[in-house]
């Protein structure tokens, strides 16, 4: 097995066919998916029809695509046209959207070969898997620990050798997080540089679709197909999507890079992790990066903002699910009986819990002190960064405050399980572009991520460094 | 601002949010809420005298789609995906409140 | 005269006559089959995104124009939450604390009523309620049609400026007017292209306070609103009168039993949780657009009133029905534009015309003054002024011209009723009808009132008879005058 960019090369040479490249693939899945559950679906027939297309282009003379013949998972909640889309809820049971999300579209267009849709956090919404109405995945580094979340089956897919490439959608840290406790790389892109259309919503203002990829060069790869601007997404921004793979290896001489105190030197966070930061910016250093720490005050403020807007957002978008118009229906006597029923069933624990701290916070008398202060601070924290970045490049910071943990660890505390998301939260706020790179591992040979934060649209700049932190860590 | 999130409240939430909460859940979610509010409250500590709401990470602005129609999804597979259907529209129970 | 005040503000609902809905390209069409003009957006599927149909906004900014209404260098769509089957996201993309035009007004009759503000919304599917009676509360089960929804309405609200269901029902039929003239909306009322609330509440004459409101929703006809208003404005009170106190509530208004009736059956503390709508982006309307706007803005009604009364001379009345039916005004315009110079006919003949007999035929075939040909009517009027035929006969001629589509001059011509006006022919026939009874003069200026009648008819006839009837009265009574009376 081998990297989406050099099966790409190959496909699209006739080296290796995309049948072969695929079934190599289904083939580890088959050994082993069912230890680690990655997948809500694998679309074994799907895949080999669209592999047999892939080989068929190529036998033409037709190029098809950068992504030629690479298998790739899709995170649950984003739309197949006539394949169940579960969200990993119930809520959504037997639900085949009539249409393809955009991202779909255009990795297949970009001759990429869908092989599954991957278990996540119901709704996106958690830091481990473990809140999915069809069982959790595990980390495929030690299966007795959890892959994070909520893009826990993208990431523990690609970390298992499963797809080379992988999408997930990041709202509070659900890409970064799970990218580092899975030893991948995870990308989440400026807002609005990847359309939304067609992923589930999990609180709007914050969700970003981002890849998944064994390395650097495969995440800018995949990046680069699914970025750009759609007509279909008010928020998408207008233009191209940027060149990423090329200015790879311009290196990071004379970049200004910050170690971000506040998402670093933090309590709770393992000196492991924190080792591991520093030392990728003794690598930068010596790569020639000018390397300083900088404080940015508000990013302290970014989880109570997060658990205010992202809940309120939610309580709005998963208000559609009331058993009318598709997925579940707990019949009742009365239409809103009817609603409350299909809603008590369909939605888990956790799923609850944020649609009803949501709906508080936007409720009357409330709104000022919760939703309404939050994004205020949501305008300070943006500042904050704004500034920072009149003085550096990039930022680094942990990604996760810590390695993977057992399963179970931390389901009984919303809040233990809301704070793994410490150091992703504020550059959702913000809308700014980040991402995980693997930085060794720890000392139960559990993988480290290292984030790279950008100003919007400096994702080239941040896959320079990010390229540069994973020759640093020997990869 | 710790805010003591009442049994009443939590009815009344889940009343608003649609959801049929079962004894235990109002119990826990009554505790739970409280103190991921207390936490969230973090947020009042920062002074915002001055400062605008962010609703949006952009600064987009006068995003629109020309007026030009175009036809729907077909029918069938529409309410092929409905839980209940009639007369081809979707089927509901008796609707007891008025439309606000 | 009453002893109470009534206070009125209205909430007008107009569906704006877009081609595609709101926020997604579905068809903007009433009356197709159920659940054919639905897509992912309108239907709210997961995963969809809505994107803002620029003609909405266009729209919006023709009725500013329109309202004297002011356009916030900003506006932002807001999420109205609560849940309502015939409601696909269980929220209502709707404008709230930023809406697109704000502070205006238009006048009736002379007095401004405020207009608070016009905001951009989606419309709700249709709920059809099925089971005995088919009212909502008997209803077994409902069944739901979303073509409608997605489909952009603008909100009109007013000050509650208003202050009887008369003036009430003035300021719709104004707006309504307005709204055609601009071309946002069709106006149907019997299709819900605009749908009224009103927020009623009654006071002691002069007395500087509110009393307590109640919404009346539904409105659908001028009838109703009317009817509405003077019974909750009669309950409100005689409520206050025996003491007891009015109750802010929602009311709905019963055509049939002519009441209006408490929504209270079921009420829930309604708290929709407003916020920014998280999938769209600000609206701040360039100079740019509002210049397009501006340009392209046709006369409104209230200044093609006044141009009609000053340059054609007619009644305001008259003036108001031209402007209201549609296609009226056009069609008079074109008649009086091919009125030839030298008929003697004038713009107020044609007005008059078209007000009764037009309007009438219009009225009885339904057809819309756009299919009329104006110049047969030109010709008419030209023909009567020119007194080939009588007013009388006019009216038959006319009849039959907007039936056949006909000209004028060939009906006069086919049925042979041209008239003699020549006034040398007619001076023969009276000499001859003189000359054949020499008495009858003398005896009619010998006679009294009673005598001189008689005898003057007795010499019309005469001379009529010789002309076959087709004598032109005016003419004959001038010149009779001149060789009878006048000597």
């Amino acid at each position: 097995m081998s990297g989406a960019s050099r099966i790409a090369d190959d496909v699209r040479s006739g080296a290796r066919s995309a049948r072969d490249v695929l079934d190599e693939h289904l083939e580890a899945i088959n050994r082993r998916e069912p230890d680690i559950h990655a997948f809500n679906a694998v679309l074994a027939d799907e895949a080999r029809a669209a592999a047999d297309g892939v080989d068929a282009a190529v036998a033409r003379g037709d190029d098809p695509g950068p992504l030629a013949g690479v298998p790739l998972a899709l995170k649950d909640n984003m739309c197949t046209r006539g394949l169940l889309t579960t969200c990993s809820s119930r809520i959504l049971e037997g639900w085949r959207p009539p249409y393809d999300a955009t991202v779909v579209e255009r990795v297949r267009a970009a001759g990429a070969v869908v092989i599954g849709k991957t278990n996540l956090d119901e709704f996106a919404m958690g830091s481990s898997t473990e809140n999915s109405a069809f069982g959790p995945t595990r980390n495929p580094h030690d299966l007795t620990r959890v892959p994070g979340g909520s893009s826990g089956g993208s990431a523990a897919a690609v970390a298992a050798g499963f797809a080379p490439l992988a999408l997930g959608s990041d709202t509070g840290g659900s890409i970064r997080q799970p990218a580092a406790l899975c030893g991948v790389v995870g990308v989440k892109p400026t807002y609005g540089a990847v359309s939304r259309y067609g992923l589930i919503a999990f609180a709007s203002s914050l969700d970003q679709i981002g890849p998944f990829a064994a390395t650097v060069e495969d995440a800018a790869l995949l990046l680069e197909v699914i970025a750009g601007h759609d007509s279909l997404d008010s928020t998408s921004i207008a233009g191209p999507a940027p060149q990423l793979v090329a200015g790879l290896d311009e290196g990071v001489s004379g970049l200004r890079v910050g170690i971000v105190d506040e998402m670093t030197e933090i309590d709770g966070i393992e000196p492991q992790v924190r080792d591991a930061v520093r030392a990728a910016a003794a690598g930068l250093e010596a790569a020639g990066a000018k390397v300083d720490t900088v404080s940015v005050p508000s990013a302290t403020y970014g989880i109570s903002a997060y658990y205010l807007i992202a809940p309120a957002e939610a309580s709005s978008n998963l208000a559609r699910y009331d058993g009318v118009r598709y997925g579940l229906r707990v019949d009742a006597d009365d239409v809103s009986h009817m609603n409350s029923a299909t809603r008590e069933a369909g939605f888990g624990r956790e799923v609850k819990r944020r649609i009803m701290l949501g709906t508080y916070a936007l409720s009357a008398g409330y709104y000022d002190a919760y939703y309404g202060q939050a994004q205020r601070v949501r305008t300070l924290i943006l500042r904050d960064f704004e500034r920072v970045y009149e003085q550096f490049d990039v930022l680094i910071a942990a990604t996760s405050p810590t390695v993977a943990f057992e399963l179970g660890a931390k389901t009984a505390d919303p809040l233990a399980m809301y704070l793994c998301d410490v150091c992703t939260v504020p550059v959702n706020l913000t809308g700014h572009p980040a991402m995980s790179v693997p930085f060794g591992t720890g000392d139960a040979g559990l993988p480290i991520g290292v984030q790279v934060l950008a100003p919007a649209l400096g994702e080239p700049t941040m896959f320079r460094v990010a390229r540069a932190i994973e020759q640093a860590a020997g990869r | 601002m710790a805010e003591r999130i009442t049994r009443a409240d939590v009815e009344h939430v889940a009343q608003l949010a649609r959801l049929a909460l079962s004894e235990e859940e109002i119990v826990s979610l009554s505790e739970e809420l409280g103190a991921i509010l207390d936490y969230a409250a973090q947020v009042s500590a920062l002074d915002t005298h001055d400062v605008p709401p962010t609703a949006h990470p952009l600064p987009l602005v006068n995003v629109f789609r020309p007026d030009e129609a175009r036809p729907g999804l077909p029918r069938d597979e529409v309410l092929a995906a409905a839980p209940s259907v009639q007369d081809k529209r979707f089927r509901v129970p008796r609707i007891l409140g008025e439309e606000p | 005269m009453t002893a109470y005040e009534t206070v009125i503000g209205l909430e007008v609902h107009c569906e704006l006559a877009t081609a595609s809905k709101m926020f997604c390209g579905c068809p903007n069409e009433f009356g197709d089959e159920p659940n054919t003009n639905v897509c992912a957006v309108c239907l709210g599927l997961p995963g969809s995104l809505p994107v803002l149909n620029a003609m909405a906004v266009e729209y919006a900014l023709r009725v500013a124009d329109a309202l004297n209404l002011r356009v916030p260098e900003r506006s932002v769509f807001s999420r109205k939450n609560y849940f309502y089957p015939d409601m696909p996201k269980n929220y209502q993309t709707s404008q709230y604390d930023e809406p697109i035009t704000i502070d205006g007004w238009l006048e009736i009759d002379g007095v401004r009523v405020g207009i608070t503000r016009a905001h951009l919304e989606e419309d709700t599917g249709k709920s059809q309620h099925v089971g005995v009676g088919g009212r909502i509360h008997d209803a077994e089960f409902s069944l739901v049609d979303y073509n409608r929804a997605g489909v952009p309405l603008l909100e009109i609200v007013s000050e509650p400026d208003i202050r009887s269901a008369e003036q009430a029902k003035r300021y719709v039929e104004e707006l309504r007017a307005t709204l055609l003239a601009v071309g946002v909306s069709d106006v149907k009322m019997e299709e819900g292209s605009l749908r009224i609330d009103a927020n009623v509440s009654v006071r002691t004459p002069g007395s500087p306070e509110f009393g307590t409101r109640a919404e009346i929703k539904n409105l659908n006809s001028l009838r109703s609103l009317l009817r509405a208003i003077e019974y909750e404005s009669d309950r409100q009170w005689s409520l206050t009168q025996a003491g007891e106190k009015v109750v802010q509530e929602t009311r709905h208004w019963d055509e049939e039993s002519g009441r209006t009736i408490s929504g209270r059956s079921k009420e829930e503390a309604h708290d929709y949780r407003y916020f920014p709508e998280p999938d769209l982006v600000p609206v701040e309307p360039t100079q740019e657009m509002r210049e397009r706007v501006r340009a392209s803005m046709p006369e409104l009604p209230a200044a093609q009133r006044a141009r009609y009364i000053e340059q054609w001379g007619i009644g305001a009345e008259d003036a108001r029905v031209l402007v209201d039916v549609p296609g009226l005004a056009a069609y008079a315009e074109r008649a009086v534009a091919a009125l030839p110079g030298d008929s003697g006919g004038s713009a107020k003949d044609v007005v008059n015309w078209v007000r009764q007999e037009v309007l009438a035929y219009i009225n009885e075939t339904g057809l819309s003054p756009a299919v009329l040909a104006p110049e047969m009517l030109a010709e008419l009027v030209a023909l009567v002024a020119a007194g080939t035929i009588s007013r009388q006969q006019a009216k038959d001629v006319l009849a039959e011209s907007l039936r056949d589509e006909k000209w004028p001059r060939t009906i006069v011509e086919e049925r042979g009723i041209a008239q003699v006006s020549d006034e040398g022919a007619i001076a023969d026939v009276i000499d001859r009808v003189l000359a054949a009874n020499p008495n009858v003069a003398e005896e009619y200026r010998a006679g009294d009132e009673a005598a001189k009648k008689k005898k003057w008819g007795f010499l019309m006839g005469q001379v009529m008879r010789e002309l076959k009837g087709r004598g032109n009265a005016q003419v004959i009574n001038r010149i009779l005058e001149q060789r009878v009376a006048g000597e």
